[in-house]
């Protein structure tokens, strides 16, 4: 399995890292908090933990720590635009229940 | 589902807890927000249409229409629809005589009150409804919980007007993080603060408000060094000089508030026309009998503009000169504010400066986008930090004998400050020292406004000037100022705090810079024939005292003549005339100069009366 960028999202971040002038690529995370126990981590990345699983979509590279991996794999990373809305959104086949609010999730 | 922006590293924050802000660009002709989404700064833009909000409030009946459709409906009920209110935030009516405004203006002695059809509005409700209208379009973009703003002021906004913008956020139901000068937003916006050192010039010409700021960057220290402008300049004065010539192009005289307004317009669509266009040709017909038919070009422009033009080359230079900075110095130029599009001001600053200019940053936009990155910063989601310091802007001092100002903090000082000076007494036994705070850049007291007054007590009788009083300046990072008096033979102390926003007169001091360049000479002249006053006044004193003391050492000739030289002293006081108060003091002096004489061959013969020579320590 791995962990994909949409090419909008794949874009998107292209752009965000460039105009923030530095940074390797993103990180994808999750963390046990939240109304529903786990919630998405999605950062800039600036240095490349060994431990840390690479992926590489549409040219952005993706670091994932394995233990979040568990949780993760099989994303797909979309950037959506909901109105005067727009972000990153996780499309993850892990995933069997979310909150209403759709940050945190149960596997 | 929630939509998810990158954040810095380490930076991710947990559900229901993201760190949401936005940057208010509250503009004279527009305003803006602005928010940092994965690290980038954007304008939020009203219906993802139109990033620009005029600052416009219209009163109808049962609703209040803001920006776009508020100007739309402008010309048609130009009495209730309220267009660039910054120029009245935080004014007093008396502040505003030449003022023109299509609405009714009142004096609610606080504040201006403007009539509409919902009763008497002052200018924070107004702004109010504009604040409102930004934290709406940014709840439609952001979908969460907005922390707080930074909201932009320019440079020169003194405290009233700075109280009177944050309250009206608080109306609207914003939490301010931080008000910042929009110089400095527009600087962050450039990125300049992640250069290593330079010298930066940010000319700001919104529509209604003039900025020339001065920033100094070393070692990531990010400095304001100078700042200068007027707050009654801008692009709505361009339009004007437009209007004023376009009413001399026809015979009509425009009295109609309807038909004022529609010329008021047609004035602004020419000078935005002139941007891009070398020539402009107007046809335009009001009505049936009032037409208009003629064309202007750039020259004409410029021409017609010229004493705008010069008022920001020389606040410019001024500026300059505060900053103790030639053009040499100057890495770059930062041109911020809708007006800067136009081609006579690009020119006359590239020219001026002998350099290309940063321009390539929407200068409608600058401003909001800086004071994005600077809410994103301030509420914790940005790995960076600016140290930015504020200046003061007007001196603070102490008012003196004569009514004289003596400065203890000049402008321009970077905060936090601490400033001490010693002062003494004025009279033989004086136990008290009234301190009398003011602000402002003039000489005399009645120039300059007053913060604050206490009286420091208990100082020992002694003979004048024998007193040493040390008056000690504070002011903290927030522009909190203290100041302390103490005695230093005594220790004997007071001291107050003062918070110059509150229940301050502050009627004058938009016009105290400006005044005090302009009138630098008759200040001299003042402060010097207040210092002659004080002179004869002090010598008079001592003359009658030496007189009540030891008036049977004289006879009657000297008596006779001493009074008459005091008699003449006391006429020359009445009038202001400098030279005739010095002459009456020469005179004086020298009719008293037998008499001084007299009185020191008296005090030796009583210090040596009665005295052995051998206990005499010569």
């Amino acid at each position: 399995m791995a962990i994909t960028l949409t090419k909008q999202a794949a874009e998107r971040a292209g752009k965000y890292l460039q105009s923030r002038g530095k940074g390797l690529g993103l990180k994808l995370a999750v963390k046990t908090t939240g109304c529903s126990g786990m919630a998405y981590v999605l950062e800039f990345v600036d240095k490349i933990d060994p431990n840390d699983e690479v992926f590489e979509s549409h040219g952005v590279k993706i670091l994932v720590d394995p233990k979040s991996l568990i949780y993760i794999d099989g994303t797909e990373l979309d950037f959506v635009r909901e109105g005067l809305n727009e972000g990153f959104k996780f499309n993850n086949p892990n995933v069997k229940d979310s909150c209403g609010c759709g940050e945190s999730f149960t596997v | 589902m929630a939509l998810l922006q990158i954040s810095e590293p380490g930076k991710g924050t947990l559900p229901h807890e993201h760190r949401n802000a936005i940057g208010i660009d509250l503009g004279t002709t527009n305003s803006l927000v602005a928010t940092v989404q994965s690290g980038v700064a954007k304008i939020l833009s009203h219906e993802n249409q139109n990033n620009l909000i005029p600052s416009v409030v219209q009163y109808q009946t049962n609703t209040i229409l803001v920006g776009e459709a508020a100007k739309l409906n402008q010309d048609d009920d130009p009495v209730n629809t309220i267009a660039s209110v910054k120029r009245l935030m935080g004014k007093r009516f008396s502040d505003i005589a030449t003022h023109t405004s299509s609405n009714n203006l009142s004096d609610e002695k606080s504040y201006i009150g403007i009539a509409t059809k919902q009763g008497t509005k002052s200018a924070v409700e107004v702004s109010a409804e504009i604040l409102k209208k930004l934290k709406t379009i940014a709840e439609q973009h952001i979908k969460d919980d907005i922390l707080g703003a930074v909201i932009t002021v320019p440079a020169y906004f003194d405290d009233a007007q700075r109280q009177a913008t944050k309250d009206a956020a608080k109306l609207a139901g914003i939490n301010v993080l931080r008000l910042i000068n929009e110089p400095t937003a527009a600087a962050i916006a450039y990125g300049l603060d992640k250069k290593v050192e330079g010298n930066y010039v940010v000319f700001d010409l919104g529509g209604g408000t003039f900025d020339i700021s001065i920033l100094r960057l070393s070692k990531g220290l990010f400095e304001v060094i100078a700042t200068h402008g007027d707050t009654q300049l801008g692009g709505d004065d361009f339009d004007e000089v437009i209007f004023q010539w376009l009413m001399k192009q026809s015979t009509h005289d425009f009295q109609d508030p309807q038909l004022k307004q529609k010329l008021k317009t047609l004035s602004k669509n020419i000078k935005e026309k002139l941007t891009d266009n070398e020539i402009v040709s107007v046809e335009h017909s009001f009505n049936s009998s009032v037409n208009i038919k003629t064309k202007i070009d750039q020259k004409l422009f410029a021409d017609l503009s010229q004493h705008l033009i010069k008022k920001t080359i020389d606040a410019t230079k001024r500026a300059l000169k505060d900053a103790n900075l030639t053009i040499q110095d100057i890495d770059g130029i930062v041109m911020v504010g809708g007006s800067t599009r136009m081609p006579v001001i690009q020119k006359i600053m590239r020219d001026f400066f002998k350099q290309d200019l940063l321009n390539d940053i929407n200068p409608d936009e600058v401003v909001a986008l800086g004071a994005a990155q600077q809410a994103n910063m301030l509420v914790g989601n940005s790995n960076d930090e600016h140290l930015l310091l504020d200046v003061i802007p007007l001196s603070l001092g102490i008012e003196t004998m004569g009514e004289i100002v003596e400065r203890i903090i000049p402008r321009n000082s970077t905060l936090p400050i601490a400033m001490a000076q010693e002062f003494t007494t004025y009279k033989d036994g004086q136990n008290a020292m009234m301190i009398h705070v003011v602000q402002g850049e003039r000489d005399l007291v009645s120039d300059c406004r007053s913060l604050a007054k206490f009286s420091l007590k208990g100082i020992p009788p002694m003979v004048a000037g024998a007193a040493k009083i040390r008056v000690t300046f504070q002011v903290d990072t927030d522009g909190l100022l203290s100041v302390s008096a103490q005695e230093l033979s005594t220790g004997v102390q007071a001291s107050i705090e003062v918070k110059p926003s509150y229940g301050l007169d502050s009627n004058q001091i938009k016009t105290m810079l400006e005044s005090s360049f302009q009138l630098a000479d008759e200040d001299k002249e003042n402060r010097a024939l207040a210092e002659v006053k004080v002179e004869a006044m002090q010598m008079q004193e001592m003359v009658e005292r030496a007189l009540q003391q030891d008036q049977n050492i004289l006879d009657e000739p000297e008596i006779k003549k001493i009074n008459k030289a005091l008699d003449q002293l006391r006429e020359s006081l009445k009038n202001n005339d400098r030279n005739l108060i010095h002459e009456q003091i020469d005179q004086l002096n020298n009719a008293t100069q037998y008499f001084a004489q007299l009185r020191m061959d008296q005090s030796i013969k009583n210090a040596l009366t009665g005295r052995d020579i051998k206990d005499m320590k010569l």
